[in-house]
Order: C-alpha cells, then structure tokens, then sequence
C-alpha cells in the first residue's frame, strides 16, 4: 500500500510515472506508420475522421506487445478508464468493448497529467457552457453540482458566465466536424474527472507536506555524514562473484523444487483445488510417521531440521545416543531467551547458567574459553542476546559434527525407509459433487484445551 | 535543494519577529521579509550551505567508488545461469476460495502457522480471523481507530496483533468463548507519535516487530537514522545463525538491510525509479525481492551486494504493491494497483502468467506458510486465495 507524499509541483508520484507509461503506448498508437488504422465515425451526415473500433485497439495491442485478448482488453480498459481513450456510443459508460464501438483519442491538452488537479473554476464554466447551451441538458447529478458550485464561488460567478459565453462564442466559428469533436472531447474529461459516482481512480493520500519540509532541512547535514559512513564501510565489504551467488539460486529451486506445491503440486492433493485436507493431516507437527519428503527435507540444511518438531525431537534421540543432547538443550533454552519475554529473561539466565555453564553443571556443554569468559561477563547484566556468542558456537558445533553423522545414521536411514509417499488422489471427476470442507480446531482452541488438561492433572 | 529549504526556515522564523499581518497577495509579502537582511543569519547560512555541498561532494564520490566495487565482482548475469535449466510449461491458477465480508479495503493480511487461517484488516476499522479453506469468519475485532494498516497472526496461532492510525500495536489473544469481548483482553504497545504501518511476530508470541510511518526507528530493538522518510512496510525477518536481519524500504528508493540486533544498516541498494512499496526474502535467505511503484520487482542479492534482476514489461504500467516467493523460490508473485496478479520465473527473468479476478488494486499478497496457495487482499474488499 503506497502513501504518497506531495512530491514538487503538487503531483502525486506514483501516478506520474504511471500517466508517462499510458502516454507512451497512446504515442505509439498514434505512430503513423506502426499505429493503428484510423476509420470515420459516421454522425447522420456530419463524418469526422479519426475513430478507431474497440476490436481495432485490441487487435493492435495484442501485437505490439505479443500479449493475450485477456491482458489487452485489461490494458485498453485501463487506457479508457484514465481518459486517453474515450468511447463515442456510450460516453457515460468507460468501458472498452471488444467489438465495434468507436473510440478516439483523447487531446494531450485533456490528458489528467496536463491538466491536474481539475479544478473548480473550470468546472464551473464547463457546467455553464452546457447550461447555456440547451436549458435542461444537464444531468441530475450535475444539476447538482452546478448549484453547489454556484453557491460556493459565488463571488466569481460573473466571470465564470462571461467565460462561457465567450468559449461558446468561439466555438460557433468553428468547423462542425472540430466543434462536435471538441465537446466530445471536453465532456470525457469531464467524466473522467469528475465522474457521476465518486469511483476512486485516485490513490489513497495522506500529505505530509510540513513534516518533508520541515525533516529535510535538519537531516540534511547528518544524513549526508550517515550516508558517508555508511559508504566508507561498505567499500571495506567481502563480497562475493555474481556466478557463485547465482548458481546457488538454481541449485536452491531444483532442490526444493519437489516440496513446492505451487509448482509441482503435492499429494495426495492440493487442499485448495481438491478441497480434501488429506494433505494437511499428513504433515501436522506430530505425526506417527512422517511423509517422505519431509525427512528428506531435514538433510538440505541444518536449520531445516530445526525448524521441524519432530526433526527436532528426531535429533534429540541420536544425541542422546551419542551422550550430546545437553548441546541442543542448550541451543533450545537459548532460543528461548531471544524470543521470550523481557521479564523473564533474568530468570531464564540463571537458569541456563546452573543447568549448562557453571563448573560442574549437570549438563555442561563444551566452549571454547575465550567465549565462556565473555558469557560469564555478559551475564553479570544480563539481556535479550547474552547467549548468543555461546548458542553460535554450539551450533556450529552441532552442524559440523553432529548433524552429518545423523544424516548417516541408521536412525535417520530408517525414518525415511519407514516414511510414506502418499498416493495421487486426483480431482473429483463428476463436477457437481463438491466435497464437505469440514474446520478444523483452532490452534488456540488445541492450547485452551491442553492448558485445561494440565490443570486437571 | 538543501539551500532552498533552509531559506524557508529562515523565513518562517524571521517572520514570527515582526507584526502579523494580512497577507493580500505573495509578492509583496516576500519583498517584506526580504528586507531588512539580518547579517548574521545571512553569513550562518553561508556557511551552512558551503559545509552541504562539501558534504554533497564526497557522499557522491564514495557512491561512485562503491558502484566501480560492486561491479568488479559481476561476471554473469542471472538468465545466462539460468539458460540451463528447464523453462515453465503452461501455469494455470485459479482463485479458489473468495471471502467477503470487510466493508471497506483490504490493507493487509497474515497467514497463520496451520496453513489454512488468516487474519485480515481493513479500511473500515475490522480485523478478521478467517479460516480461508471453509470461507467462515472465526473472529472479528472493531479496532477504535479506521485505518488499520498491519496485522499479524502470532506463530502459536494464539493472538493477532494489529495496528495503524491509533498509532499503537495492539495484541489481541483469540479466544473462543463467542460471548467474550476480544477488545477487552487486549495489550496494547504505544508508539507515540506516529501511526503503525507494518507489523509482524518474531519466532514467539511475545515480540512484536513494528514499524512507524513517517519516521526513521523501526521496532523496539532498532533505531535506524537512515531512512528519514517513510517506511511502508516490514516483512519476515530471516534468521541468519543468530543475528536477525531485516530489510526495510522506503519512500526514497532504497531498500536497505538492517542488522536487528547492533541497529546499523549493513547494506542500501538504490536502483529503483519510484517508492518501494514491498520486500520480501528469497527462502534460502540470500536475497530479496523488491517491488515499487516503477511497475518493475527487482531482485537484489545480498552475498554480491547488487540488484541481479529486474522482472518488467513494457506493456506493465501500473506500480507493484506486494511480493511474495513461492516455497522454493522459483517463481514470484507481484500484486500491482490494476489489479492484476503477475507471475515471474525468478531465474529466466520472464513473466509466467498474468491472473486477473480483483476489482480494484491488490493491496496485498502473501504465500502460505507450506506453499500451497498465496492469498491476496484487495481495495475491492475481499481477499482471494489462488492455487
């Protein structure tokens, strides 16, 4: 979601450089060599040239930019629907019709870029020209507006009458054929910027005008020696050649190519497509036995297998074999002061220094000296990240050396020998069946329910 | 620019020494506060403006020395890495599920950890939990304020936290007593001085990252000067090791990296033409994708600390709201403001498919946490879920 802020010139940035692309491909149709084929509209016997039919407008933008009818009548629809192009049958309805209906191009003198924002003066005489012109043409909604305008800038009204007699005085001494494509011209402006019900073309915008000006001055200098500094770092960076970077993006797609449903699908089905949440059921965080691509998952990286309950618990039962499990109790407690409460964290520090630090713990785990005596330190006044330094050493310890073994282990070689590969359930094949899409329990209903359990027990 | 800016403060405050007066026309109230000069302002500013353009000169300098930097190292370009590998065949995505019931835009939307609820907020002040496969509304909140910008489902599936023109974050626990008035349960964080525009949970229920419109901090743990215009959203942090990165974008064409726990920023792309208005990581961490108001995603890797693709068309006009990954990262779903739903093939560079269906923009868009749909939120007040 975009909040604007008035750029310079009071235009709104966003659609700015929106009206220049819709520009460039109105430019282009009007190329007179690779434009479209103009045709005559035909008003009794008044002929005015330049018209082009709907089909006309999508045929050539489904070539010049090799895209699909769907996309273009989506593109034309927005070209009409911003002004650049307007309908001649229907002018009230913007709408751009795959069929013989006539179109023109709007003047760049009416383009909402030219003339932004549409204001109330020219509005005014717009509204009184109609008058004017032939009492009772206006529309209920423009009767309307005519006498809140006429209310509100009253004080000018005399110029507003005055100026619409004279453009109506020099528009008699025009050709018909200019005169009738001039008001047509002018009315779609009209409907475009001031359209019957208020249909929102307009972004949503809060001005922050005195907050910009006011910020930018004071800034300016600090912000300038942040941005030099920043710089002077960066320029001291490792970095890395673009082919290895690029070549890991492709290694990752292929691998995790298969576990992608959008993809490759999953089975036995999409719940989405299938309405049938047999997917789901199978991968649930605790489940008796995992599918296969599952714990196939956890080998790709060491943090995938952290990042699942039951790789997790998985990797807990081979510690234990290996008489290491206080490494990924520590790791897990670690965790928790990151990401738990401020008011808990003390507490919670303690309690990691007597079960896994302190000399002679129960479960002491195994860091180098230098990282101890900081942790030591650091725990003195301790805080959300105390541990990292020590978490960050255990984990790469366990990633260097506890995890390749466990991917070679038997346990892990029986959990995906053991590990379903469910079957295919295609789509129902009879269109009108539709299945039942039961709910399922809410994850804080599944929380109530245990906390009632415990307090049971 | 600088000098002209500071004129117009000085302006303002020299005018509050003298009378108020009417102001009849500009002109003459421009000649009246052009004189008398005031000398030592007038050698202040002098000064003020030489130390600017001194300032200018060497930023742009360092600029263009780490431009000649970041270049040295690129040696190929994505689609040359990627002519090996297997194109897209035909993609077909439909929405699958519609749900209605917000009375007014969509702002934003979270899934939550179970893969199939989500939680919506709105225009019209309501935020709504949904569970999107049955379509049915679990719970609704009426937020006091309209506007509600962010919202996020906590990672036990608990809470909600939500949040915009009230400029607070509010966390509200899901219970399920129908009865029970949810806005009484709430915890609220105040944010002071200006509304929320992003909100999202850590690995817990008990940290909420936030971000404020309009101002450079972001959350409780980073203050980051850098940025001294908005910050329209905040996305997923990724959990690098230990230290929690975050990649912020702004109003000023940047897309910056931020390190969560020191507060500097340790990287700043500038390539796009317009306001950025969504980032989001690539799953395996190394990089992220952009989208702006310039109708183009960029995606910008952060190893060779350089924008390595851009997925545009010319025949795109209208600005990206949001962006989002598919699980492995292939493919990347662009919401714009026509509307439409743009599918590119990350790695070729080319666009896969174009879905249509919203009536009006597409205010958001996430992927679902197992990768089997990506719901989208719209200005035409329903979210749809596409699979």
């Amino acid at each position: 979601m975009t909040i604007n802020t008035l750029a310079k010139g009071g235009w709104h940035r966003d659609q700015m450089a929106c009206f220049r692309k819709m520009e460039k491909v109105i430019v282009a149709m009007q190329d007179p060599d690779m434009g479209m084929k103009m045709r005559n509209q035909r008003l009794l016997i008044t002929v005015i040239p330049h018209a082009m039919t709907g089909r006309d407008v999508i045929n050539w933008l489904m070539q010049k930019y090799n895209m699909c009818e769907e996309e273009a009548l989506h593109l034309g629809g927005m070209l009409v629907r911003y002004g650049y192009i307007y309908p001649l049958k229907e002018p009230r309805s913007l709408v751009l019709r795959a069929d013989e209906s006539p179109y023109r191009f709007q003047t760049p003198y009416f383009w909402t870029s030219t003339r932004w924002p549409a204001t109330e003066l020219d509005y005014a005489i717009y509204l009184a020209k109609k008058n004017i012109r032939k009492q009772g043409e206006l529309m209920e909604y423009e009767k309307e507006r005519y006498s809140v305008l006429h209310k509100r800038i009253n004080h000018t009204w005399d110029f507003v009458v005055m100026q619409a007699r004279e453009q109506l005085r020099a528009s008699k001494q025009r050709r018909k054929a200019d005169r009738i494509v001039l008001e047509c011209q002018e009315q779609a402006y009209w409907l475009i910027n001031r359209p019957p019900v208020s249909l929102t073309l307009s972004t949503f915008r809060i001005y922050f005008i005195a907050h910009f000006v006011c910020v930018c001055v004071c800034v300016c200098t600090f912000c300038l020696c942040l941005q030099i500094e920043f710089c002077r770092r960066a320029l001291g960076r490792n970095r890395v050649k673009s082919s290895i970077c690029l070549e890991g993006f492709v290694k990752y797609s292929e691998q995790y190519l298969s576990h992608d449903p959008i993809m490759q699908g999953c089975l036995p089905s999409n719940p989405w497509i299938s309405d049938d949440t047999a997917h789901w059921t199978m991968n649930t965080e605790v489940v008796p036995i995992p599918s296969r691509l599952r714990v196939e998952r956890w080998s790709f990286s060491f943090m995938e297998l952290l990042n699942d309950a039951m790789g997790r618990r998985e990797f807990m039962t081979y510690l234990e074999k290996e008489f290491s499990a206080e490494n990924l109790c520590f790791w897990q407690a670690c965790e928790d002061i990151r990401h738990g409460e401020n008011s808990r964290i003390v507490e919670k520090v303690e309690e990691v220094y007597k079960n896994f630090l302190a000399p002679g713990a129960a479960r002491w785990v195994n860091i180098d000296s230098k990282t101890m005596d900081k942790t030591l330190k650091g725990i003195q006044h301790p805080h959300r990240f105390v541990m990292d330094d020590a978490q960050m050493h255990i984990y790469f310890l366990m990633k260097k050396d506890s995890f390749p073994r466990y991917l070679k282990s038997d346990l892990y070689k029986n959990m995906l020998a053991k590990a379903i590969v469910p079957q295919e359930v295609k789509k129902s094949v009879f269109p009108f069946m539709r299945r039942q899409r039961h709910s399922s329990p809410s994850p804080a209903q599944a929380v109530a329910q245990a906390s009632e359990e415990e307090g049971r027990a | 620019m600088c000098k002209h800016y500071l004129y117009s403060i000085l302006c303002i405050s020299t005018s509050l020494c003298f009378k108020p007066f009417r102001c009849r026309s500009l002109p003459a109230q421009r000649k009246y506060m052009r004189s008398p000069p005031i000398p030592e302002m007038a050698t202040q500013e002098v000064q003020l403006s030489e130390t600017l353009a001194h300032l200018k000169t060497e930023s742009d300098t360092l600029k263009g020395k780490l431009e000649e930097e970041r270049a040295k190292l690129h040696d190929v370009e994505l689609h040359q890495v990627a002519e090996k590998v297997e194109g897209l065949g035909q993609f077909v995505m439909k929405t699958r599920r519609t749900l209605k019931g917000h009375g007014n835009k969509v702002l934003c939307m979270d899934w939550c950890k179970d893969k199939r609820r989500i939680v919506s907020s709105s225009q019209d002040g309501k935020v709504i939990v949904w569970d999107a496969f049955t379509t049915n509304k679990e719970h609704a909140v009426t937020m006091p304020c309209t506007w509600v910008m962010a919202c996020a489902y906590a990672p036990s599936g608990c809470a909600v936290a939500c949040g915009g023109l009230d400029n607070k974050c509010s966390v509200y626990p899901l219970s399920l007593d129908k009865n029970e008035n949810l806005a009484a349960k709430k915890k609220s964080v105040a944010m002071h001085t200006n509304y929320l525009s992003a909100c999202s949970f850590t690995n817990s229920d008990m940290q909420v990252r936030l971000s404020r419109m309009g101002e450079d901090t972001c959350s409780s743990f980073v203050t980051a000067l850098h940025h001294f215009f908005d910050l329209t959203e905040l996305f997923k942090v990724f959990r690098h090791v230990l230290h929690d990165f975050m990649s912020l974008q702004g109003c000023d064409k940047k897309a910056n990296v931020w390190d969560m726990r020191s507060g500097q920023c340790i990287q700043s792309f500038e390539t796009h033409e317009s306001d950025i208005n969504s980032v989001r990581y690539y799953p395996s961490g190394d990089a992220f994708a952009s989208g702006s108001d310039d109708a183009t995603c960029r995606l910008y890797d952060l190893r060779a600390d350089r924008e390595v693709a851009i997925y545009s068309k010319e025949s795109i006009i209208f600005g990206v709201s949001s962006v989002d990954f598919s699980l492995s990262g292939r493919l990347l779903f662009g919401g714009y403001n026509d509307y439409t739903i743009n599918v590119w093939d990350v790695l070729k560079g080319t666009r896969v498919s174009i879905l249509f269906g919203h009536e009006n923009r597409v205010s958001t868009l996430r992927v679902s946490p197992d990768g089997t749909a990506f719901c989208t939120g719209s200005w035409d007040h329903t979210l749809r879920t596409w699979a």
